[in-house]
């Protein structure tokens, strides 16, 4: 059996399959639908890909699940630089083992983006044209090994922070994603950190290292949480809808909690030399510089260029080989009908 | 440890053991070169999870080689400290990635052979290598089926892809001669039942090649040729780019530990 006919066959026949089921009355808006799927949601219900839903929802959780895919297709670039001068094959083999995951963690992602009508392909054809969007910090680039300890660490922890609560996001398929995810995420989270202990209890050099790495990957990290509440322009709806439960500002602020003493075991400085505790124990950080996120957003960072290059690249080489898989799938299938 | 290439003792236990864990760590390198680059998400995962299979078959190997030769070397040194003429891994190892076919040939003829390889090194008298043989081989079996479906994919596919396949095909057939040979230092472990003779598993070998080309509706060269040269540190052009990369590290951070 060749499991590729499977998968070729697999993405457009599902979502062809949902959308031609009730096409007809889908897209309906009407007030009492929209109160009863209001009703469900507040009872803490889960939706699943058959029920109805209001058009915005479908639309705003195509948008976050799929950006949310793209991130991990497009952030294995940044760690996959590393993997071919990883300093120690154990170390090697960590990396491999996580950038294989984060592929992973794409698939499940574009899989439950897909039970909402949309097909893998437009998605990532989205992605490639600039028109959908990816995380910000895949834009800067890894220049030393402590990077790859930093993502791990920083990155992925944001992440896991920003991924908890969607693990009860109302939308069941991305919910259930979301568990799987975090479980894997955590683990990479902790070996990122192990790094930068071996980093940090190392030469002057490796010190240093790690310190260049966290001055460099500090502000971008934090802008993962996205913009402030007050321009937060997705936020309402997605409160309404349970699909956030926390808000960017108050996950940003639970991330530097956790953070900050990590750091100081690490013997590392946070260069943000304005911070400080306050009474209920939280860490103030200094403002942050949001034209660069901004810019960064809009195409503008570091290796926004590359990074959708490489992926173009490998869309735009890998098309005689997609095609090959597709012929050879429709000649076995004539071949086994014609038998 | 210091920047300097490490001496070695190549008895020829230690340098059986290298020979296979050079040739799973350069071909795992290969694969990882991939990574983020392949052309779809699939196949990004099964490059990066053959590659990994091969990178865990060469940190056994080094190990044992470290503890069989027991001059303080380790799995880090033999990989990061040794120089070109100190690799002994297969000619078809190191070659480039280049398109989609000639990685997924050279995974095949490589993958035909290990899988026969490992098979018949499970019945070794040496008890180590004869646990990772068992290990290996369950990897090597999912390796040349992911290669064999997909040379069949190719062959049979668009004439593009039939075309790419065949030229894969004819530029990496004159590696594939080396996997068979064994020299001098072998043969005394053949005789003692710690290795196997590989020419035994070539005519195996060859049936399936021929039996999945033929379905692939491509063909064998004529040109019977073969390049040899890897098992004694003779190597392509390529390798020296790829230990560069590989080594940076440890050559630019000597006695650092990571």
């Amino acid at each position: 059996m060749l499991y590729f006919d499977l998968v070729l066959g697999r993405s457009a026949v599902y979502t062809q399959a949902l959308n031609a089921s009730d096409a007809e009355d889908r897209y309906i808006e009407d007030a009492d639908r929209s109160a009863q799927f209001q009703a469900r949601i507040d009872a803490d219900d889960r939706i699943e890909p058959n029920d109805w839903m209001p058009a915005a929802y479908r639309k705003t959780l195509t948008r976050q699940i799929s950006q949310h895919a793209h991130s991990e297709i497009v952030g294995m670039l940044p760690e996959g630089n590393w993997i071919t001068r990883a300093p120690s094959l154990r170390r090697k083999a960590a990396l491999l083992a996580k950038v294989q995951d984060e592929c992973g963690h794409g698939l499940y992602l574009y899989a439950a983006a897909e039970t909402l009508g949309t097909s893998r392909e437009e998605l990532v054809d989205l992605m490639l044209s600039g028109k959908a969007k990816y995380s910000s910090i895949f834009n800067y680039p890894t220049l030393t090994w402590a990077d790859i300890g930093v993502i791990g660490w920083l990155v992925d922890g944001a992440a896991i922070m920003n991924q908890i609560p969607l693990c009860r996001c109302s939308y069941g398929p991305y919910a259930r994603a979301m568990i799987r995810v975090c479980k894997e995420e955590s683990f990479h989270q902790r070996q990122g950190f192990e790094i930068m202990l071996t980093l940090a209890r190392g030469s002057e050099e490796q010190k240093a290292m790690a310190q260049s790495a966290l001055d460099r990957w500090w502000w971008p990290v934090l802008m993962m949480f996205g913009p402030p509440d007050k321009v937060s322009q997705h936020s309402d709806t997605s409160t309404k809808w349970k699909i956030k439960r926390f808000s960017n500002d108050e996950l940003r602020q639970k991330f530097v909690d956790a953070t900050v003493p990590q750091a100081y075991y690490l013997g590392l400085t946070i260069p943000d030399p304005g911070m400080k505790q306050n009474e209920s124990g939280n860490w103030e950080y200094s403002a942050i510089d949001w034209s660069e996120f901004n810019a960064v957003l809009a195409g503008n960072g570091p290796c926004n260029r590359d990074r959708l290059a490489a992926r173009r690249k490998a869309h735009d080489e890998g098309s005689w080989v997609r095609e090959a898989a597709q012929a050879y799938a429709e000649k076995r299938k004539s071949r086994k009908a014609a038998a | 440890m210091s920047i300097a290439s490490i001496q070695v003792s190549e008895t020829p236990l230690v340098l059986y053991a290298l020979r296979r864990a050079d040739d799973a760590l350069i071909l795992g390198h290969r694969l990882s070169e991939w990574c983020g680059h392949a052309p779809m998400l699939e196949e990004d995962m099964a490059l990066a999870n053959m590659g990994l299979d091969l990178l865990g078959q060469a940190r056994e190997l080094y190990s044992y080689a470290a503890e069989v030769e027991g001059k303080g070397n380790d799995e880090d040194k033999f990989a990061y400290l040794r120089d070109v003429r100190q690799y002994r891994n297969l000619l078809l190892l190191e070659q480039p990635n280049g398109d989609f076919a000639h990685t997924m040939v050279r995974q095949f003829f490589y993958s035909g052979f290990a899988d026969l390889y490992w098979r018949a090194m499970m019945k070794s008298d040496d008890a180590i290598l004869a646990a990772i043989a068992a290990k290996s081989e369950k990897e090597s079996a999912y390796h040349i089926r992911h290669s064999s479906e997909w040379i069949v994919r190719l062959g049979d596919g668009t004439a593009e892809s039939h075309r790419r396949a065949q030229s894969a095909i004819d530029d990496l057939w004159a590696y594939t001669g080396e996997m068979f040979e064994a020299d001098d230092s072998e043969w005394a472990l053949i005789e003692a039942g710690v290795a196997v003779d590989p020419a035994t598993l070539r005519s195996h070998w060859l049936k399936t090649v021929t039996d999945v080309v033929g379905e692939a509706t491509l063909s064998l060269p004529k040109n019977d040729w073969m390049q040899q040269g890897g098992r004694s540190g003779r190597h392509s052009e390529h390798l020296g780019h790829l230990l560069s990369e590989l080594q940076s590290m440890p050559r630019t951070f000597p006695g650092a530990t990571w």
